[in-house]
Formats: structure tokens, sequence, C-alpha cells
């Protein structure tokens, strides 16, 4: 992919890292009709988005078509220090992945 | 009448073997996408497939951020929180959406039980936090008001 999808703030903290991130996604949930043509668009939206410090699985989250268009999520985690990376890896329902790396400040 | 005793037999071993799969399925789908889950239409139907169960505790130590009234449906911010140990997953319901699970979050050790997210609602309805710890559920709800829903458009 040669945009990023995901924004993301990691910060460190102690000994804790904060993350917020920010996908730019439609989420588009499958209730919506195509004003033109009165049918629904097909469902599209980010099924799963796991994050890895260290190859560790620090945070897994399984989205439904519910969580609102650009997805936002903050969490934070045991560990990491600033300039260490984090990797995000996404799942669209479409089947469509991708990986992005952001370093921790 | 061989034909008939063949189609029976035929239809006991497929009809086996379909309930030997959805018995299996949950098992396997551990951490994964929960299909069955996600596109369930009650909230109890969703949490028997989520979890496998739906009896909730209410508990104190789960906590539910939400506003009181959200203008926008589209857009509504949601904290979950918690002070217990063991906390392997957070889940948020939405019992009036059109598929009441929004989303699932897998805490692993190490990882705080807090996690802020925004969700989408079609009308004024039950968030419900649902915190799994130590092989148990514990919950949290609230209601929200919502002036514009956020699923149709």
């Amino acid at each position: 992919m040669a945009k990023k999808m995901l924004k993301v703030k990691a910060k460190a903290s102690g000994d804790k890292t904060k993350v917020k991130m920010m996908a730019k996604h439609i989420m588009e949930s499958g209730q919506r009709k195509d004003k033109k043509t009165g049918e629904l668009i097909p469902a599209l939206f980010i099924q799963n988005l796991t994050v890895k410090h260290a190859d560790k699985v620090v945070f897994e989250a399984n989205l439904g078509p519910a969580i609102s268009k650009n997805p936002y999520l903050a969490f934070s985690f045991d560990g990491g220090a600033s300039g260490e990376e984090l990797s995000m890896t996404w799942t669209e329902n479409s089947g469509k992945t991708g990986t992005e790396v952001a370093a921790i400040k | 009448m061989s034909i008939d005793r063949r189609t029976v037999v035929k239809a006991i071993a497929t009809g086996g073997a379909l309930i030997g799969a959805s018995v299996l399925m949950p098992r396997i789908a551990l951490a994964a996408w929960s299909k069955d889950a996600f596109e369930a239409k009650e909230q109890t139907a969703a949490m028997n497939a989520l979890f496998g169960s739906d009896g909730l505790e209410e508990s104190a130590e789960v906590n539910l951020k939400a506003p009181d009234i959200a203008e926008n449906g589209a857009v509504v911010p949601v904290t979950v929180t918690s002070s217990m140990s063991g906390v392997e997953s957070m889940s948020i319901f939405i019992e009036g959406n059109p598929s009441p699970l929004a989303a699932e979050f897998m805490i692993p050790a190490g990882t705080k039980a807090d996690v802020s997210t925004r969700v989408r609602m079609g009308k004024t309805t039950k968030v419900t936090a649902v915190v799994k710890a130590n092989g148990k559920l514990y919950s949290a709800a609230k209601e929200v008001k919502v002036t514009i829903g956020g699923c149709g458009g």
C-alpha cells in the first residue's frame, strides 16, 4: 500500500506506552443505500487489527461495522521505549490486509 | 426401497457432519473474528456466539464511559476500563443496533484493561460493556440517548 492508512501516536512514559491510533477508513456498514440506485452499499470495514511490539502481540481488536468511520482506538501496555517500533496488521472484511510500522516516541 | 434407504443414510451422514462442525466451530475460532457473533441480530445471540454464554454478572469493577446524550450517533466515544486482574477480553454491545456486537478487544497480559474507541449507534439504546476475566463475564451498562442515528443515511 502506497499510502498509510493508520495514523499512530505512541508515547512511552515511565514503564508504559500509550498508543492512540486512527485509521483512515470508510467503515461502510452495509446498511446505507446508494441514493441514485436505491441499492444497499455492501459492507466494507476493518475486521481485525493486531498490534505487535517486539514480536509480542500487545493488542488485538475484532471490529464490526458498528465502529465509526475512521476508527479511533486508544490503549496502553507495559514496556516499550522511545525509538522502538510497533507493527500494526489490519485485515479488511474483503480479505485485504496490510502491515504498517510506527515508532514509539 | 433400496434407493430410499440410501437417501436416508446420506441425510443422516450429512446432518451429523453439520452438527459436528457447528459444535467445533466456536472452539476453533477462539480469537479470530467471529462471523456468527458480529452478524447476530439479537444481543443475547451475539453473546452466546462470542462467549458461549450470556450469563453476565454486573460488576462495579467494570467501568463504561459513554455520553448521556450523543448528538451524532455516527460517532459516539466509548471507553471501557476495568480494575480487575486477569482480563482476557473486553467487548462492546449496542442493543438497538442491527448487529449488537460492535467490537471485541483482546487484552494480553501486560496490556492495561483500558480501551477507547468510537462507535455508531442507530438509536437511543443501552450500551453494554462485557469484560471477560478469569473465564467469567462481568458487565456494565449505560443508556445513551441518540439525537441523530448513525446507521442509515
